[in-house]
């Protein structure tokens, strides 16, 4: 029997299916202002025995009536499966999504250890680079390898979505390379999140997942700031933002199974 | 609730009516989503549903009452200042409130944004004239535990009738000495202010009072640990948040008799919560009603609480004083040695806190704790990490939250403690 695993995000729904352990079917839609109905057409000419729903529009799944019984798990464990999955041997989940961050320590058997997630505001989000990018008129999926062009970033002390405009804005004023700039920004988020992991207790191998993994720059900095070597002991998804859904999807599969 | 019977009343207390009405309002649809609609609950839970009801028309008439008697009445926020002095000469004593969002802005003009919600709130409520009970005191009792609250009454002192102890913030020989001062100067002000001496014999009768009420708590303590739990956390909540206004004779029957029904209930296996629903343990700031949102967070999200490591908790209710003294003397000393045991985390340092924790912790079986704290709450705040350390090393797990009394973070809370419920299951 198919099981879906639905990541209902604050910018993105990813839907994943499985049969017998197999992934045979992957969609995403943006969430828009009106996810049930994004999520419906993702839903279209799916059929099912058992949905997990995640994310935090998790509860809105479970309100809908389906056809099929949808249970719910939190995105920290559904990453976690998720990852382990994708990654066994890595100790270490980071999850940068579209509003939150979240630093997962796993246990050997992929249980999730320990966790942390940011406070209210977009603060080393995803939001805070869309927002950020938007001063340079840079779409956000071009925005890591802009600021790659930079070598020398400039310190940015606010990690206000808000305020850091105006500090970027002030910089630019004052000459500065745009592209330094960029690069300062990606820094501050990427020191801010080695400080979650930190707290965390980060092992590695470290496993990156979520939207903002797909950056580049990201990428290149989170590997300076934590000493984990890209593609040794730091793993990154070829579909990051899937992982979330992936492992809703695991879960089901579990609870199918016993 | 018979709002229009009390009006008159309220206009005399010159509270400001229409935002008091919208106060009731607000208070009476959160108890309804939190309280009423809990499935199983006690018999003897209609005491407090009906209490809570009442709690600004009945009970602020019996002040009135009481008042016009002659008694005095005094407001205090903290488990430090001893209610058996007010007992002993013929005052009621009440816990004031201090857990709801109201007058914030007011509040901010006398004390800085960064100020935890618990201060704000009672300013907030006195400036813009919302509790029936701010405005009965007689006096308000405040105490030097944290440098918010400190600062704060310098403040509040210009609109209330305000008078502060030194709480000291050591446990050493001479802390205990200004100790013993300080309840010695409290107590020659309440006999000022009320024309009766405190003899030994009214303070024998008031000790036994308080600690009949602190016997009746703890048997509920004791209780509720039973497996399935047989009454959930918010209503052992709301019953320690009763406890620090209504009378305590009165209270203390009522919960006997509730405890009673505990009983039958344990004996016959019923639970509120299914037998294998993860037990969960509060710690740190303690929370005034109406603040109810992380337990009702907690509890909805499929846990039960068995214990609440605070001033609205055991913290309060822990120690009892010691019964056999026969002088004024002796009383007083047992009275400072019993307030002396509260492991605040304005004392330092407070290693009895951690011990205490990680005992009850062990004791209560719990899957987990969750630490609390009020955003800018210093003392809680770096307790915590200490807390969390010595939870980790005893191998209990344990999450620490900090929030405050606004509902916008309550979807961040939810993910995080159905997360973390998630890894002790
Ligand atoms: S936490 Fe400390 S200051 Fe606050 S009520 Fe309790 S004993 Fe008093
Ligand atoms: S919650 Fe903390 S900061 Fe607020 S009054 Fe209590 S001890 Fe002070």
């Amino acid at each position: 029997m198919t099981v879906l695993g639905i990541d209902i995000g604050s910018r993105s729904i990813e839907v994943v299916a499985m049969d017998q352990g197999k992934v045979v079917e992957k969609r995403q839609a943006p969430t828009t202002f009106n996810p049930v109905a994004q999520l419906l057409a993702l839903l279209d000419g799916l059929d099912a025995g058992l949905a997990v729903a995640t994310g935090y529009g998790r509860k809105l799944v479970q309100d809908l009536d389906l056809g099929f019984p949808v249970e719910t798990i939190t995105e920290i464990k559904a990453h976690g499966l998720g990852a382990h999955h994708l990654f066994p041997a890595g100790r270490t989940v980071l999850d940068i999504g579209g509003q939150d961050t979240k630093a997962l320590s796993l246990l050997p058997s992929g249980r999730v250890g320990k966790f942390e997630m940011n406070d209210r505001c977009a603060a080393g989000t995803g939001k805070f680079l869309e927002y950020t990018a938007q001063i340079f008129q840079i779409p956000v999926r071009d925005f890591g390898a802009y600021a790659l062009g930079g070598d020398k970033p400039p310190i940015i002390n606010s990690m206000c979505t808000v305020f850091a405009e105006t500090e970027a804005t002030s910089l630019m004023a004052q000459g500065v390379r745009p592209e330094n700039i960029a690069l300062g920004l990606h820094l501050s988020i990427a020191r801010r999140t080695a400080n979650m992991l930190s707290r965390v207790g980060l092992v590695l191998p470290l496993i990156f997942v979520g939207g903002v993994a797909h950056n580049p720059c990201m990428r290149q900095l989170l590997s300076e700031q934590t000493g984990a070597v890209i593609g040794e002991t730091l793993f990154i998804p070829e579909e990051p933002d899937m992982t979330g859904a992936l492992g809703a999807a695991l879960w089901g599969e579990s609870l199918e199974a016993s | 609730m018979t709002q229009e019977a009390y009006r008159e009343m309220w206009e005399n207390l010159n509270l400001d009516i229409a935002a008091h009405d919208g106060l009731l309002g607000v208070l009476g649809k959160f108890y309804g989503d939190i309280y009423m609609s809990q499935k199983g609950r006690l018999q003897g839970m209609e005491y407090l549903d009906f209490v809570l009801s009442e709690v600004h028309g009945l009970r602020i008439k019996e002040l009135q009452d009481a008042k016009a008697q002659g008694r005095k009445i005094i407001g205090t926020f903290c488990v430090f200042v001893p209610e058996e002095l007010a007992l002993a000469v013929d005052a009621v004593q009440v816990g004031l409130c201090a857990g709801a969002d109201a007058g914030k802005e007011a509040a901010e003009t006398l004390v800085p944004r960064n100020t935890c919600a618990l201060i704000k709130s009672f300013i907030g409520f006195k400036l813009a004239r919302l509790c029936p009970y701010t405005e009965s005191c007689d006096l308000i009792v405040g105490e030097t535990t944290c440098d918010g609250k400190k600062k704060a009454y310098e403040a509040f002192s210009e609109h209330a009738p305000m008078y502060v102890m030194e709480v000291p913030q050591t446990k050493t020989e001479s802390a205990r000495a200004l100790w013993k001062a300080e309840v010695l100067r409290y107590m020659a002000r309440l006999e000022e202010l009320t024309g009766r001496k405190v003899t030994a014999e009214k303070l024998a009768e008031a000790i036994k009072t308080v600690n009949a009420r602190r016997r009746a708590l703890q048997r509920l303590n004791r209780l509720r640990a039973a497996v399935p739990a047989p009454i959930s956390g918010r209503d052992v909540l709301l019953i320690n948040q009763v406890s620090f206004y209504d009378d305590p004779i009165r209270f203390t029957a009522s919960i006997n008799t509730l405890c009673d029904q505990l009983e039958e209930r344990i004996t016959a296996g019923e639970g509120v919560a299914p037998k294998d629903a993860p037990r969960v343990m509060l710690s740190g700031c303690p929370m005034a009603v109406p603040n109810w949102k992380l337990p009702y967070v907690i509890e909805s999200s499929g846990a039960v609480i068995v214990g609440e490591e605070s001033c609205i908790g055991t913290r309060n209710t822990r120690d009892l004083t010691d019964e056999s003294g026969q002088t004024l003397e002796e009383m007083i000393d047992a009275l400072c040695e019993r307030y002396m045991k509260i492991d605040c985390a304005c004392f330092t340092p407070n290693a009895e806190r951690l011990d205490n924790v990680e005992t009850m912790a062990k004791d209560l079986k719990v899957d987990g704790v969750i630490q609390y704290a009020l955003m800018f709450c210093q003392p809680y705040a770096h307790e915590g990490i200490k807390v969390e350390k010595r939870l980790t090393a005893g191998g209990v797990p344990s999450m620490s939250l900090e929030t405050d009394y606004s509902m916008e973070d309550i979807e961040q809370l939810k993910t995080r403690v159905e997360a973390f419920l998630e890894t002790v299951k």
